[in-house]
């Protein structure tokens, strides 16, 4: 029994040396599943890579979620000095909290009474996922892609957010070398709420800025 | 010349944002996790630049036919035989390697 | 990297050049003009390290913000609604 089995992680039935995929066994496989499976045996037999490397890995991906994003966000919400240091500089605040995010330097916009701020990738798909875990589908989908830089609102308004006309919606195009994150706002009627429980209402969605932060029941 | 690159889509007309999510599959997981091993300071074979470079060289056709870890571990691969980590008959022998096991234990192509 | 030649609140206009390879200036906004943000530090040459080169010098980075009714002549939302982009240095120029 794997050390690593257990709800949350990728069970690895030992089928000799390779790994049983499931997925692939349950839907059939593509051309291009075959060839990761190819190049990932053959970076392991050629010693550039290792078995535990890939399992460490794909390990620290399954722990980046949303959830962490949410934490830091409550944070902000709850602590002024902290949120001006996570405005500076995602890294070095989310370290403060003892969750590593990688090299790639992550900035936050800040939501004000003003300003809706959006994420978008055109190029691409960045996002920080060392925060916030892999992208939803529609992340990557062409229609987001294309459209959120052309009409925010309407794309927006397909989420079910609907934004003031007298704020101004700011889309940031993520093109380049730094990942962004929206500070979603503070729901009124939370004052006296701890940070674990304002973290619940930091959906994902909101951290992306298709979505305010969920208002409390 | 205004060349407008395939890939390159802000403010084109697209249909609506469907709001569709799934899971992460494993082989999706592992082909992310090869190219992040693959672009450490210490085994530099990949950068995000050139893999993107790859991405957008498949072409329309491709881009559009693959989803997103079909495109990344075209790209990846691509590199990694430009760089000589592996050579297109190591590829090709582990590859029918591969698919004949997996048709052993009873797997289909889709 | 070289001393950034812009500051934020200079007005800058992005080149409106269209070359074929890897580059990280999104077509629709060549040939905009914006405003500078912010400095986002010094990164190398995306144009180069998609070649396997190392990049270096390291090119300064803006955040440049652009009005939308700037970017899109037809835009449909509020006049104050914005996109801000980041952009390496030798794409923009300054405007007079």
């Amino acid at each position: 029994m794997s050390p690593h089995d257990g709800p949350g992680h990728d069970h690895e039935h030992d089928h000799g040396p390779h790994p049983y995929q499931p997925d692939i066994e349950d839907s059939g496989y593509t051309e291009r599943m075959v060839m990761a499976q190819a190049v990932e045996e053959l970076l392991i037999e050629k010693g550039i890579i290792t078995a535990d490397e890939m399992r460490a890995q794909v390990e620290l991906m399954d722990s980046r979620e949303p959830a962490l994003g949410a934490k830091v966000v409550a944070r902000a919400w709850a602590d002024p000095a902290f949120k001006q240091r996570l405005l500076e500089d995602v890294n070095k605040a989310a370290a403060e909290m003892d969750i590593d995010t990688g090299h790639i330097p992550i900035r936050a916009v800040e939501n004000t009474p003003d300003v809706h701020n959006v994420i978008v990738c055109t190029l691409c798909s960045c996002y920080p996922r060392l925060l916030i875990g892999l992208p939803p589908d529609w992340y990557k989908s062409r229609a987001y892609r294309s459209r959120t830089v052309r009409e925010p609102r309407v794309v927006l308004a397909e989420f079910g957010t609907e934004i003031a006309d007298d704020v101004e919606v700011r889309v940031h195009d993520s093109t380049a070398d730094l990942r962004y994150m929206v500070l979603p706002m503070r729901p009124a009627g939370t004052d006296d709420w701890d940070e674990d429980r304002l973290a619940e209402l930091v959906n994902r969605d909101s951290m992306i800025g298709v979505s305010l932060a969920s208002e409390p029941k | 010349m205004t060349i407008r690159r395939h890939h390159d889509m802000g403010g084109l007309d697209a249909g609506t944002v469907e709001p569709v999510e799934h899971d992460y599959a494993i082989w999706e997981k592992r082909v992310d996790a090869i190219v992040k091993l693959m672009s450490t300071e210490d085994r530099p074979y990949l950068s995000t630049d050139e893999l993107r470079r790859g991405i957008e060289e498949l072409g329309p056709g491709v881009y559009d036919e693959l989803n997103y870890y079909e495109r990344w571990i075209s790209s990846a691969t691509n590199l990694m035989l430009e760089k000589g980590v592996f050579s297109v008959k190591e590829l090709g022998r582990k590859m029918a390697d591969v698919e004949s096991r997996w048709q052993a234990a009873g797997a289909k192509p889709q | 990297m070289s001393a950034a030649r812009f500051q934020s609140g200079d007005t800058v206009a992005v080149s409106a050049a269209y070359p074929p390879g890897h580059v990280r200036t999104p077509y629709f906004i060549r040939g905009k003009s914006g405003v500078v943000d912010s400095i986002a530090g010094a990164y190398p040459n995306p144009e180069e390290l998609a070649y396997g080169r190392d990049g270096m010098p390291a090119l300064p980075l803006y955040r440049v913000r652009f009005k939308q009714t700037d970017v899109w002549p037809d835009y449909a939302g509020p006049a104050n609604d914005t996109v801000v982009i980041d952009l390496y240095e030798p794409w923009l120029e300054p405007t007079s």
